[in-house]
């Protein structure tokens, strides 16, 4: 059953990286918005890809498995993946789940992109 | 076919050394677009009771995590099941905090079964349980009866006490 979704999604090419902007709570009935994003910018194999979350005050730990995942599928195409400008309640559920360190996370896009 | 609203077994509760009735309790439906709303409430009662904004956020992430649960195994993502999360502002000797239960109809569980899985192993998914025991000060899993799950967790406020303790502590070495 489709479940109706509020959650903002903007992609841009910047140089060699994609960048995925989601706006909005990440839970449980928005994660598979995020999910299908990523999976379609990664069709075009960019070199980096870049999910900015300054747009994203709360995200559970089904947005947590979406953002693994990514990070599985572009290491597994020789790529990268980058998260920057987490909240610090999005920054909070990367600690409690330990993530903090398997994940490349930059303070700002410009960092994310250099 | 949606199944005709019933009432918990349980409309008062009785988890022991309780057996009063919820503060608030709300009855929804396995549809995770509910879940949004039902962190709002926790997390405004939270706020209410004297915990800090971040913990605040921690009860209602446990709470949505639970409630996640819920939808995708006891229901397996079926959409009319019924959910009941009740909220106690806890206030007895001692002790001041919150206390959550859910409980469902959906599938029953053996409660041992229920543990967080190694974070070493990254992988997608199997976070929730690991972030229920790290946020709350207390999480039991047991099975309903006649049908489903209950969950029952409490997060005690911050001792008033201790944090003078630290701040004089802390005021002192400054």
């Amino acid at each position: 059953m489709d479940e109706p979704t509020d959650i903002q999604i903007s992609t841009e090419v910047i140089g060699s990286a994609a960048v995925v902007r989601p706006v909005g709570d990440i839970d449980l009935s928005r994660s598979p918005v995020l999910r299908e994003s990523i999976k379609g910018v990664l069709l075009d194999k960019p070199a980096r890809l870049v999910v900015d979350l300054a747009g994203v005050e709360y995200m559970d730990s089904s947005g947590v498995a979406t953002l693994v995942e990514a990070m599985q599928l572009t290491k597994k195409g020789g790529h990268v993946l980058v998260l920057c400008s987490l909240t610090d309640r999005v920054r909070s559920i990367f600690e409690i789940a330990r993530l903090e360190q398997v994940f490349r996370i930059e303070d700002d896009l410009e960092s994310a992109l250099g | 076919m949606t199944p005709q609203p019933t009432t918990p077994s349980h409309g008062t509760d009785q988890s022991p050394g309780q057996g009063s009735e919820a503060a608030i309790e709300v009855r929804l439906r396995s549809r995770p677009i509910y879940l949004a709303g039902t962190r709002e409430l926790v997390v405004g009662l939270c706020r209410r009771l004297g915990f800090p904004e971040q913990v605040s956020g921690q009860i209602a992430l446990a709470t949505d995590e639970a409630l996640a649960n819920v939808i995708n195994h006891g229901y397996g993502r079926r959409p009319d099941g019924l959910i009941w999360l009740k909220l106690w502002p806890e206030s007895s000797p001692g002790v001041r905090g919150i206390r959550v239960v859910i409980e469902d109809e959906g599938e029953q569980i053996d409660p041992e079964a229920i543990f967080g899985r190694d974070l070493d192993d990254v992988r997608p998914g199997g976070l929730g349980v690991h972030i229920m025991r790290q946020v709350m000060d207390h999480v039991r899993h047991e099975k309903r009866d006649p049908d489903g799950m209950r969950l029952t967790m409490s997060k005690a406020l911050p001792d008033p006490a201790g944090e003078q303790d630290q701040q004089r502590e802390s005021n002192a070495s400054g």
